[in-house]
């Protein structure tokens, strides 16, 4: 029930005492306000962290080549381990179904640029197959990804990132036209993007894994495999299978980690994951620490607030006002104090991280680990549904006291 | 209008039990105009609030308007206060926030009369007592005699069967004094029953009767 006359009351005792009506309520605005800015920083951060995996396939597993660090049946260690094509179809075939994707992945040695006309740029060129950017993540804006037919014919096309179709090309569109790498040509069929690696994984280039080991001499040649496995199927256990199957293949030890090279996604998102959730869990109870802070200051005006008019209070109970109606009016106050300056901070603190987003997006800044901070509905609900709870608390304590005033302290004159 | 009957009244001081009221009989009948007198220490205070349902009394029994007054409930207690007694003190006691008008009518908010329709009223009080184009100001513009004026226009707003007044006149010169009791005397002569509470001769020799009180106990009636 909305009553007009209580309000009256209430915004008659707040432009009573203005000052310390602002100062409590800026304590509740402080701790709202830091709160949502700190859950919003670490969003900005997790956002960042997603960023670095956006794209990618969350269950890619990265496996390179590396050098053995025990002995094995025999075999010294320090053997330096070597892939080969035959190790993707040993793979393929012991991961059958469970097995999604399976990219190689091979680099042009050397010293080379690429050249297009009297431009040229200094890009890595790799090798791979059109699986790989499904798991790699990179999108294509222009043309297409390399396919089997480009694998099979060992074609001589390439797919480039945007960054390299600009320093070639400028404002050309770049597809069709044939670039040339170590005196060989080849036509460009496709632009991508990506953002990974700070987007530094846009100044590559990619040719058919077929072609590269044809044309660059890495004849039976694989540098570096990337594979997934089907939905539902562990990371790990992939990786603990195709662990297995390298080291039979190779002859070394399951337990030597340093034998071959692998990173699994999947293990390290949940663990960053983890760690974004100890973050988020930390900014919790900072927030609620400060806001809590806040809401005791609030408790501990209103308690002044009831103790300076105890006076008016006793008169009031004395003119007939119930227990009820006291306790009500010094709660209202309450709440109204807390949600107002909170809905404040709130607002402010939104607006804050809103204008920080902005500014990160038109200036295009790259902060390593750090985009888009912003506060969920969800978040700005319970935030809210706090701050209400918060100011019943705050008035609960002082509204009791009042209604507990004894009508005679009203009669007795100064 | 009201009966109190071997009234006791004890105040714990510490371990001791300090003996207020011992055992106080009175009646004040309907449309009787009264003063209380007493020194500082003879009870008068302590039964004025028990008359008003201000606080509570030990034994005896207490009847108001021919209802028992023992253990009421706070929110009764309220109730019988905004509906039987108005009350007038010495300080005054109008909030400093609202008002004349408000102020008088205050009671009227707690009788959950309408905005409109109280402020109505109240002005009518107020031209009762003659404040009417003071209604717009708030306490701290007005004299003392003035805001006791408004403070019994508060106190008659809700018509009530008695009217209490704890020193009323304390705080103000012998002229204003006269006034307020002439307004007590005209109260009265409409049928409502006033009780003063009062150490000052002349007031007393106003009303129709002083119940003097020592020690805690009624010595003339």
């Amino acid at each position: 029930m909305f009553d007009l006359d209580k309000w009256q009351e209430i915004f008659g005792t707040i432009r009573q005492n203005k000052l310390r009506t602002f100062l409590t309520a800026f304590g509740v605005f402080w701790g709202i306000f830091m709160l949502i800015l700190l859950l919003g920083a670490g969003r900005g951060m997790q956002n960042g962290v997603g960023q670095e995996f956006a794209g990618e396939a969350m269950n890619s597993i990265w496996i390179w080549e590396g050098k053995t660090n025990m002995p094995y049946q025999g075999l010294k260690a320090g053997r330096e381990i070597h892939f080969a094509n035959q190790d993707l179809a040993l793979i393929t075939n012991d991961l059958g179904d469970k097995m999604n994707m399976l990219a190689p992945r091979n680099r042009v040695w050397g010293e080379y640029t690429i050249n297009y006309k009297t431009k040229n740029g200094s890009y890595q060129v790799l090798g791979s197959v059109g699986e790989f950017f499904k798991l790699n993540g990179e999108k294509f804006i222009k043309g297409r990804m390399l396919n089997q037919n480009d694998a099979d014919e060992k074609r001589k096309v390439m797919v480039i990132g945007e960054k390299v179709r600009k320093t070639l090309f400028g404002d050309g569109e770049g597809i069709g036209e044939y670039v040339k790498v170590k005196g060989v040509f080849f036509k460009v069929v496709g632009i991508f993007t990506t953002n990974q690696n700070n987007g530094r994984n846009e100044e590559r280039a990619y040719i058919p894994f077929s072609t590269l080991q044809m044309v660059f001499n890495q004849p039976n040649k694989v540098q570096v495999m990337v594979l997934n496995g089907i939905d539902g199927i562990p990371a790990i256990e992939i990786e603990n299978s195709v662990r297995k199957v390298l080291a039979n293949n190779h002859k070394f030890d399951t337990e030597d980690r340093q034998a071959i090279g692998i990173n699994n996604n999947e293990e390290n998102y949940k663990r960053f994951m983890g760690l974004f959730n100890g973050i988020a869990m930390f900014v919790w109870v900072v927030g609620i620490g400060t806001l809590i802070a806040g809401v005791v200051g609030v408790s501990n005006i209103m308690l002044i607030i009831v103790k300076e008019r105890t006076k008016e209070i006793g008169v009031r109970k004395a003119l007939g006002a119930t227990p009820w109606s006291i306790v009500s009016l010094i709660l209202q106050e309450s709440i109204f104090i807390t949600a107002f300056s909170g809905y404040l901070g709130l607002l402010a603190s939104i607006g804050l991280l809103d204008s920080l987003r902005y500014l990160i997006e038109v200036t295009g800044a790259e902060l390593p680990y750090f985009t888009r901070p912003e506060v969920d509905t969800y978040v700005a609900i319970s935030a809210t549904l706090i701050l209400v709870l918060a100011g019943a608390l705050a008035g609960l304590i002082p509204a009791l006291k009042a209604a507990n005033i004894k009508p005679i302290e009203a009669l007795r004159a100064d | 209008m009201i009966t109190l009957q071997n009234i006791h009244k004890y105040y714990e001081v510490g371990a001791n039990k300090l003996h207020v009221l011992k055992g106080l009989d009175m009646t004040i009948e309907e449309g009787e105009l009264v003063s209380i007198m007493g020194s500082s220490g003879s009870g008068k205070s302590t039964l004025l609030n028990i008359l008003g349902i201000l606080d509570d009394y030990d034994t005896g029994t207490y009847t108001l308007n021919h209802t028992p007054m023992k253990n009421l409930s706070q929110t009764k207690a309220a109730y019988y206060r905004n509906q039987f007694l108005g009350f007038v003190f010495q300080s005054f006691n109008l909030l400093s926030f609202k008002n004349a008008m408000e102020n008088v009518a205050l009671p009227l908010y707690y009788q959950k009369v309408p905005r409109k329709e109280r402020n109505k009223i109240a002005l009518e009080y107020l031209d009762r007592v003659g404040l009417k184009e003071w209604a717009e100001h708030s306490p701290n513009e007005m004299s003392g005699g003035q805001k006791q004026r408004v403070a019994i226009a508060r106190a008659l707003i809700s018509k009530p069967k008695v009217i209490l007044a704890d020193e009323p006149t304390g705080a103000l010169d012998t002229k204003t004094s006269e006034e307020v009791m002439e307004i007590f005397k005209e109260v009265n002569h409409e049928g409502i029953t006033v009780i003063i509470v009062t150490h000052e001769n002349e007031v007393a020799n106003q009303t129709q009767r002083v119940i003097r009180l020592k020690d805690g106990n009624i010595i003339n009636y």
